[in-house]
């Protein structure tokens, strides 16, 4: 007898704690945590503290991947969120900037959403143009210089802690509470993996797809404006040109690997978090193991190669057949 | 330093043709690649301005970035005959059919800032760049008059892997400090030229060297990377400028706020003014024929924090960085 492991989530928690394994064989003060000033410090709280931004993305994504979408929008629309906020920090109450970052971002999700549900327009298309746009608008913003603020309100936001635990990182664990109540609390989290699975059934069943579609993309919208104040609150400044480059991947990535399939359906947030997890923790390994820098992308391809066969239905029974033929 | 009297020269001459009759009539367009960086908008800013000292009717075409667009600017140009052409090249192939048609036109062109393929080299007239091995040259010769002969471990961050700026500055700053077998570089990775990822990059560098203890200084490709390096070495309880000596190039604004709070110790300058001994050049060549070098170097200064940071920051901030 062999103990039975759960289906789902067996390979990427494997995976997670084989990256930090890793971590630890080649740099072995990875898992020393001290207090620095107050604050948690140390390898790890670097690979939670930075995982952070992908982390609340790839909540956003991972509803829209699970209704057959993806929001390729998401890093430009950090930047304009990030823009938005480091522009209006030092002036206004942090309730206003916060308030006008977040609402940027929702008003990007409504605009994406109202192409996918309204006019639909398919979402890779769709979300490809304020993928473009959006890193236009950041610039225009930010008159295509890096803008600085010393508000500490905002700072706080980047670079504070709240019981030691880097702000980020309380931000990220917060979402990702609120985001496991609203689906999986309501109904809400069924009637995604419904219009995921087969948009025009569940409309005949009485599901407000379009609606739906709508609510998921400002989500996504929501969760991208979080993760550009927090990046652009932990350099002290938006810089238009790079904030979030490329994180629209990484997160697809995240919720990739967390085993929610492009086609939509079922999909599961906590994993996508462990996912994000898994691309930092391999990030941060990099960094540490002083491998020299034209290496880190091959690194980076063969452990998501790794990680992806490992889940690979079709990988498993072919292993199933020649453990069985050896035996 | 020949380069350096020939470019007095030539600024004498323009000074000289600057006040005279026929200073006013000249018409200079510039095809600018776009808003990429911060040094793209001050470089801007500063050829406006110079353009201004010189009495000189001055066009910009903003490209985008691309460059159809850079030749479609030179083609009008050239159809509304100016008197020369400024070209920052977003790429450094496929211009020898427009450069035909300048040259054809009789309209001299110069480059800007970043050089073209070699075939085309009898197509414009000079090219006025920096020399980034030469920067990193500089910011490694000031570390080695810095520590003499203490043991000095150097953490290196790069710019964007494959980036010419980032390969040449890595050879200067090894050049720098070559024969100084005392410092070393024990750890180097990139920061893709990003505040974000310097900041990222640096906090890894402190935790794998025992805490920063082990570092004697920071060397970053550019200054941006190192605003992010202060901050990492802050929130880990050192002090930069202090405990580790940071030298980093560009000299942006924001890095003389921070050598005005003692926390970064030096910058070796990209000019942004490149269009002034361009302008020079020209003058020069269209009243007195004079030939200017293939190649016009600008300086690499170096500042520290014995230089009045705060007064620099104050006449670089509106610059457009």
């Amino acid at each position: 007898m062999t103990v039975k492991l759960p289906r789902i989530g067996t390979a990427q928690i494997l995976a997670l704690a084989a990256i930090l394994a890793i971590n630890g064989f080649v740099s072995p003060q990875f898992f020393d945590i001290r207090l620095q000033d107050g604050r948690l410090f140390g390898s790890l709280i670097d690979v939670l503290n930075r995982g952070a931004p992908v982390a609340i993305l790839s909540l956003g994504m991972v509803l829209v991947i699970a209704m057959r979408g993806i929001d390729l929008s998401v890093g430009a629309v950090m930047a304009i969120c990030g823009a938005i906020a480091a522009s209006l920090a030092d002036d206004h109450s942090l309730v206003v900037t916060l308030a006008a970052a977040l609402g940027a971002g929702l008003a990007c999700g409504l605009w994406n959403g109202f192409l996918v549900a309204v006019l639909g327009i398919q979402p890779i298309v769709a979300t490809l143009i304020l993928m473009v746009a959006g890193r236009g608008i950041a610039q225009l913003i930010t008159e295509g210089r890096i803008v600085t603020f010393t508000d500490p309100g905002l700072a706080f936001l980047g670079g504070g802690s709240v019981l030691g635990v880097p702000t980020p990182v309380v931000i990220a664990l917060a979402m990702l509470a609120l985001t496991l109540i609203v689906v999986r609390g309501t109904a809400l989290g069924l009637m995604i993996e419904a219009t995921g699975g087969n948009p025009r059934a569940s409309a005949l069943a009485g599901i407000g797809t379009r609606l739906i579609t709508l609510a998921v993309y400002m989500w996504s919208g929501l969760c991208a404006a979080i993760a550009g104040v927090v990046a652009a609150a932990d350099i002290l400044g938006a810089d238009a040109n790079n904030a979030g480059l490329w994180l629209e991947l990484d997160a697809i990535l995240a919720v990739v690997i967390g085993g929610t399939s492009l086609f939509g359906g079922r999909f599961s947030v906590v994993l996508a978090v462990v996912g994000a997890l898994i691309i930092q923790a391999m990030n941060t390994g990099i960094l540490l193991s002083g491998f020299p820098p034209e290496m880190n992308l091959v690194v980076k391809a063969v452990v998501v190669l790794v990680v992806l066969l490992a889940q690979s239905p079709r990988l498993a029974s072919l292993g199933l057949i020649f453990s069985r033929r050896r035996s | 330093m020949t380069f350096r009297a020939l470019l007095l020269a030539s600024a004498f001459t323009g000074a000289l043709f600057a006040t005279g009759a026929r200073a006013g009539d000249l018409t200079i367009g510039f095809s600018q690649i776009g808003s990429e960086s911060g040094w793209r908008a001050a470089e801007t800013t500063v050829s406006k301005a110079e353009a201004k000292k010189r009495n000189i009717t001055f066009k910009i075409a903003d490209a985008q970035q691309k460059q159809e667009n850079q030749i479609k600017a030179i083609r009008s140009f050239i159809a509304q005959g100016v008197d020369a052409i400024f070209l920052a090249p977003v790429v450094a192939t496929g211009w020898d059919a427009v450069l035909k048609e300048a040259k054809e036109a009789n309209i001299p062109v110069v480059l800007l800032d970043r050089d073209i393929d070699p075939s085309g080299k009898d197509l414009y007239l000079t090219a006025v760049t920096s020399d980034s091995v030469h920067e990193g040259k500089v910011a490694g010769e000031w570390l080695a008059s810095q520590v003499g002969a203490k043991a000095c471990n150097v953490v290196e961050l790069q710019g964007t892997v494959g980036a010419s700026v980032a390969t040449n500055r890595k050879k200067g700053f090894e050049d720098g400090i070559a024969g100084h077998s005392n410092i070393k570089i024990v750890r180097s990775q990139t920061g893709d030229f990003t505040r974000a990822k310097g900041k990222e990059v640096m906090e890894s560098f402190i935790k794998a060297e025992g805490g920063g203890k082990n570092i004697c200084a920071v060397y970053a490709h550019n200054d941006d990377m190192m605003v992010g390096a202060i901050q990492a070495m802050k929130e880990a309880g050192l002090k930069p400028g202090k405990d580790i000596l940071t030298v980093s190039i560009d000299s942006v604004p924001d890095i003389f706020k921070a050598m005005a709070a003692g926390e970064a110790n030096a910058t070796v300058e990209l000019t942004p003014n490149m269009a002034g001994p361009a302008f020079d050049a020209v003058i020069a060549y269209k009243s007195k024929g004079t030939v200017p070098p293939k190649w016009i170097q600008t300086e690499s200064k170096l500042y520290t924090q014995a230089d009045d940071p705060m007064k620099i920051y104050e006449s670089k901030k509106d610059l457009g960085y």
